[in-house]
């Protein structure tokens, strides 16, 4: 164990080092501004006095990297400054709405991924037929579409016509749990639709490569039995690109929120950075796209973990 | 029961035995699931969901016949060496190149095709459709029908240019990468690590907050992003290409980089890089519209269909599908381009089967 111990530990420090020169990228990115930001922020109209009396406040008049590593260091304890906007720290804005966001995902997930992989393997094993046909149709158009042409048909069709959900996904204090999935619901659902489509791709793709390895033809060639090719020999081997599938599908899921949350106004992580991003609310936007890259990256590693833990010929690397 | 109803599970019925009887095996699964499916559907959803089927199957039918149409079309005006490939392109490719040849025609000839101009204000806002205005007006009295139009040379023609873009810079880079090795594609290779491992979207977004929308600045930020795709691929293609003989051979004669790239490489790495053109222009279109629906791509009163959805979104809620024109324009358009890709994957590629 101490190898899979020794490689683990290389991905997660590698990991580390990404999210580092991210927060570089994020945190230089504002720098870039022409002017500074109290300039950007305060807009032309400001007097002289105002935006110095505002490079004060920020402590925009020492260097750079000092105030990086600053940034840096509250980051990991969760300070993520003061919000210029409403003047109240970025992490009482942040953290019920990232637990919303987050709520969200996982809610999508388990819909989607036992779905996905149990219709991937199916489509995969009647792979040429009409049902591959129709399924290949239809996946490649849910993907093509974007989240919010899905959700706009979702609430015409389940909320407007119907009445069945809730069109517009509002949160509040001491809904039950059962009435909270109902109101989240389509939302779930728009993001499900997406990542099905993307996960059976994925799967189907992956089955089928491994149907066509030499040991798969060896064990049918000794006879055998259908099922337990499928249980025995092939199913061992899936393990690894699935795992792979499901947290590529689940980065993607967190992160793909943001169109699917402005479109049901869900109180999540990732209509607030549009909102910033609008009044160029500059601790919050660098607050969440710190947030997003971290969930990203910690999901891609998890991915890579899970491969090389379910993968014994990953463990000694060529 | 009335006539329809009958006459559906008739028709259905008297299909799949045609086909069991003359052999068709798929044709008679797929009618035949399509039979007992429907047994469901009418009992849950009644008669609305058998004309669903039914209205679903008619538009399948004449999609497949408009395909077909402008495949055999293809065929007969194409030179011999294309009109071999385009005869065993499957349906859905044939589709695809209608839709994409239309939407051409929609955007070159944009202002003769539209009635009204992109930015005119011909009657009151969210007038419902008549003979004059196909499709209604939206929410300032514009024409949507002539938005629409309009909408195919705008933003269609942004993301053409970003994606042309970040193709040209990340192919130019890919290649270089590949012949050269070294340091050179080390950095540009841990360069390309470290921005594919931001979600586009929210890269997006933070450098558009910084830098404002402006229309050469959308380009050159997406263009940014996507070029690290296109250099992964290029790179490895490339890669595989240049450990070949004749490429050591070109070496020994004595030439330069740029011939290596030009005419040794180039050409041997044309058909994975031309799909991969296609596949990243949808990447490139749908983030084009997502950033457009958040108010933060083109700015109006340009008529762009990813903030046409937005500022219709009202609408839904009365059973209007106005704000769904656009963006089912999006969706069929990415739906197109994925059609033609899958087809020639399929034909470069030894994806296996």
């Amino acid at each position: 164990m101490g190898d899979v111990v020794r490689i683990v530990l290389t991905r997660l420090g590698l990991g580390l080092v990404t999210l580092l020169i991210i927060s570089i990228l994020i945190f230089g990115a504002v720098e870039l501004l022409p002017g500074d930001v109290a300039e950007a922020v305060l807009g032309m109209g400001a007097t002289e006095e105002n935006v110095a009396n505002w490079r004060e406040k920020l402590g925009l008049n020492r260097p750079a990297p000092v105030r990086y590593l600053e940034w840096l260091a509250g980051a990991v304890t969760g300070d993520f400054g003061i919000s210029y906007i409403s003047e109240s720290p970025v992490i009482e804005a942040i953290g019920p709405r990232f637990a919303n966001t987050l709520f969200l995902a996982l809610y999508a997930a388990c819909i989607a991924v036992p779905i996905a992989i149990i219709l991937g393997v199916l489509v995969a094993l009647f792979r040429n037929t009409v049902f591959d046909r129709v399924a290949n149709v239809l996946t490649l158009t849910s993907i093509s579409s974007p989240e919010f042409f899905l959700g706009y048909i979702l609430i015409l069709y389940l909320s407007v016509k119907t009445g069945y959900f809730p069109a517009i996904a509002k949160l509040s204090d001491g809904m039950s749990f059962t009435e909270t999935l109902h109101r989240t619901f389509l939302p779930a659902l728009t993001m499900v639709l997406v990542v099905v489509a993307h996960m059976m791709r994925m799967t189907r793709a992956t089955i089928i490569n491994l149907l066509a390895s030499p040991y798969i033809e060896m064990a049918r060639l000794k006879g055998t039995p259908a099922w337990k090719v499928i249980v025995k020999h092939a199913l061992p081997n899936s393990w690894a690109p699935i795992i792979n599938v499901v947290a590529l599908n689940l980065a993607y899921l967190i992160t793909g929120v943001v169109l699917v949350e402005v479109v049901f106004v869900y109180p999540g992580i990732g209509q607030l950075l549009v909102d910033a991003v609008t009044k160029r609310d500059f601790p919050i936007v660098q607050a969440c796209c710190l947030i997003f890259a971290a969930t990203f990256i910690l999901l891609n590693l998890a991915a890579d973990v899970g491969a090389i833990l379910t993968n014994p010929r990953l463990r000694h690397p060529k | 029961m009335n006539y329809f109803v009958i006459g559906y599970y008739a028709l259905l019925i008297l299909g799949s035995c045609l086909a069991a009887y003359f052999q068709k095996r798929q044709a008679f699964l797929l009618l035949f699931s399509l039979t007992l499916a429907s047994f469901i559907m009418g009992i849950v959803g009644g008669e609305p969901a058998l004309w669903a089927v039914t209205v679903g199957a008619g538009l399948l039918a004449l999609a497949g016949g408009v395909a077909y149409a402008f495949r055999e079309f293809l065929v007969i005006l194409l030179p011999t060496e294309s009109a071999k490939a385009m005869r065993t392109a499957p349906l859905t490719a044939g589709f695809g190149l209608f839709v994409i040849f239309t939407y051409a025609v929609a955007g070159i000839f944009a202002p003769i095709i539209a009635p009204f101009g992109e930015a005119e204000i011909i009657a009151s806002s969210f007038a419902p459709a008549d003979e004059v205005m196909l499709l209604g007006a939206d929410q300032l009295g514009r024409d949507m029908f002539s938005r629409i139009v309009y909408g195919a040379r705008n933003t269609v023609g942004l993301a053409l240019m970003a994606t042309i873009l970040a193709f040209l810079m990340g192919a130019i880079a890919g290649l270089l990468a590949a012949t050269k090795g070294g340091k050179f594609d080390q950095f540009m290779g841990r360069l390309a690590d470290v921005i594919m491992s931001i979600p586009s979207l929210i890269f997006a977004l933070l450098l558009l907050s910084i830098f404002g929308t402006n229309i050469a600045i959308i380009v050159i930020i997406i263009a940014l992003i996507y070029a690290p795709r296109v250099f992964r691929l290029a790179r490895a293609v490339a890669g595989n290409v240049v450990v070949m003989d004749y490429i050591e051979a070109a070496r020994l004669r004595g030439e330069g980089m740029w011939y290596l790239i030009r005419k040794e490489i180039l050409p041997n790495s044309t058909a994975p890089l031309v799909a991969e053109f296609g596949l990243e222009f949808c990447f490139v279109f749908l983030l084009v519209a997502g950033l457009s629906f958040l108010g933060l791509g083109i700015q109006p009163p340009t008529a762009d269909w990813g903030s046409m959805v937005r500022e219709n979104a009202t609408l839904i809620s009365f059973g209007d599908i106005t704000p769904l024109i656009p963006a089912g324009a999006i969706a069929l358009l990415t739906v197109a381009v994925n059609f033609v890709v899958d087809w020639m994957l399929h034909r470069s590629s030894g994806l296996k089967e």
